[in-house]
């Protein structure tokens, strides 16, 4: 409703009923143009506010997602390390070669947890995999039908 | 146990509601059940009453779950593609679930499922159960080349892919770990802080004031622990897409 009020100023409201003009068809379309330009105007300027609107609550909502980001970081680095050392442990258990299995497959598990992170953190596969599942997609189409 | 009322432990507890033993096996109904079948009951429930009237303008609770609805649509379209969103419903039930577990533990005295390892340990095998049992019946042995890495040199190929089984392996305890983990540490700090104004109270008009620091504390904590039950659920649902993606694209 507010916007509602901004637009009657004085001047545009009362335009085209009130036109004293001689012929009133040209003077009409006249100020239909006009109107249009500004009722233009009005909509660019808005339109680019509604832009920055969005644009700031994107901007808040990709810092949630930083978050996000960053919880699931730390977990699979330590994820990595258990799942190595754990495997490590089992094959000490069962082997028997005390404590050869558990250094092994904890540098395994480092690597493996710096890899998670990376996976993670790189940002090529993402951007290259769009295209890549697009182009397995119309791969597998014609293979489904 | 039971005797100290600020036992930060004590509200994870599970017990027996009704006791049944089939062939010497604990099948008994827990706290624990009952608050699953209340999760997906609540979830179910809100899905079809605001969905009852099949507005083509949706209302405000319609638009709730369309909301919802859009959100893990456009998660799982992001992370694999449109010929993931055959998951649609496994990726939806995984999210609502675990988010409504977390929200229903927000409430006092209530229990909240997904701080048991146990039951996000089962919700990361379900995944990893869908990811490797699909991938093996839509691409058969070629699948496995999930692990090989292209342009690898062979000289060292043994070792990256022995890291990316293990990277592989570490997927669901990652996935159970982590929202276990923030659950429960988060329901633990909220019941101390709590326990701290209790304690600090029974001491006296100096405890009294001195109360207020901690109990401003557990205010603002209730506040994070809602965003942490969010983010969360969000957190486990996008992985899931993502492993999904290596499912139904083992080639990359």
């Amino acid at each position: 409703m507010a916007g509602r009020t901004d637009r009657d100023e004085p001047g545009e409201g009362a335009l085209p009923p009130a036109s004293p003009g001689t012929s009133p068809a040209t003077v009409a379309a006249d100020e239909w143009a006009a109107r249009r330009a500004a009722l233009g105007e009005k909509l660019a300027e808005r339109s680019v506010a509604r832009a920055q609107e969005t644009e700031r609550q994107s901007g808040s909502g990709s810092s949630m997602r930083g978050m996000a980001e960053g919880l699931k970081l730390a977990s699979e680095f330590a994820a990595g390390i258990i799942v190595g050392g754990g495997i490590g442990f089992l094959i000490d258990r069962t082997a028997g070669i005390a404590p050869f299995g558990l250094i092994v497959f904890l540098m395994f598990g480092f690597a493996a947890g710096i890899r998670n992170v990376l996976r993670h953190v790189s940002p090529k596969p993402p951007t290259a995999a769009p295209q890549a599942t697009a182009d397995a997609e119309r791969a597998e189409k014609p293979r489904n039908s | 146990m039971a005797t100290n009322p600020t036992d930060p432990i004590h509200q994870f507890d599970v017990f027996p509601l009704v006791p049944i033993q089939i062939g010497g096996l604990d099948f008994s109904f827990t706290n624990s059940s009952l608050f699953m079948l209340a999760t997906a009951g609540l979830s179910a429930g809100f899905i079809y009453y605001s969905t009852r009237g099949r507005g083509l303008v949706p209302g405000r609770l319609q638009s709730m779950t369309e909301l919802t609805y859009e959100f893990t649509a456009n998660m799982l379209r992001e992370a694999a593609g449109t010929a993931g969103m055959r998951f649609f419903p496994f990726v939806f039930s995984i999210f609502t679930f675990v988010l409504v577990a977390n929200l229903i533990g927000m409430f006092p005295y209530f229990f909240t499922v997904t701080s048991h390892i146990i039951v996000t340990f089962a919700l990361a095998m379900v995944v990893m159960s869908v990811v490797v049992g699909y991938g093996i019946a839509k691409h058969g042995g070629s699948w496995f080349k999930v692990f090989i890495p292209s342009g690898v040199p062979a000289a060292i190929l043994p070792f990256v892919v022995l890291i990316e089984i293990i990277s592989f392996l570490s997927r669901p305890v990652s996935l159970s770990v982590r929202l276990f983990a923030n659950m429960l540490a988060g329901h633990i700090t909220l019941k101390v802080f709590a326990g701290f104004v209790v304690t600090l109270s029974s001491l006296g008009a100096v405890g009294v004031i001195g109360s207020i620091l901690p109990l401003l504390m557990a205010v603002a904590i209730t506040a994070l622990e809602f965003l942490v039950a969010f983010l969360q659920a969000y957190v486990f649902a996008v992985l899931t897409c993502m492993y999904l993606n290596d499912a139904v694209h083992p080639h990359h």
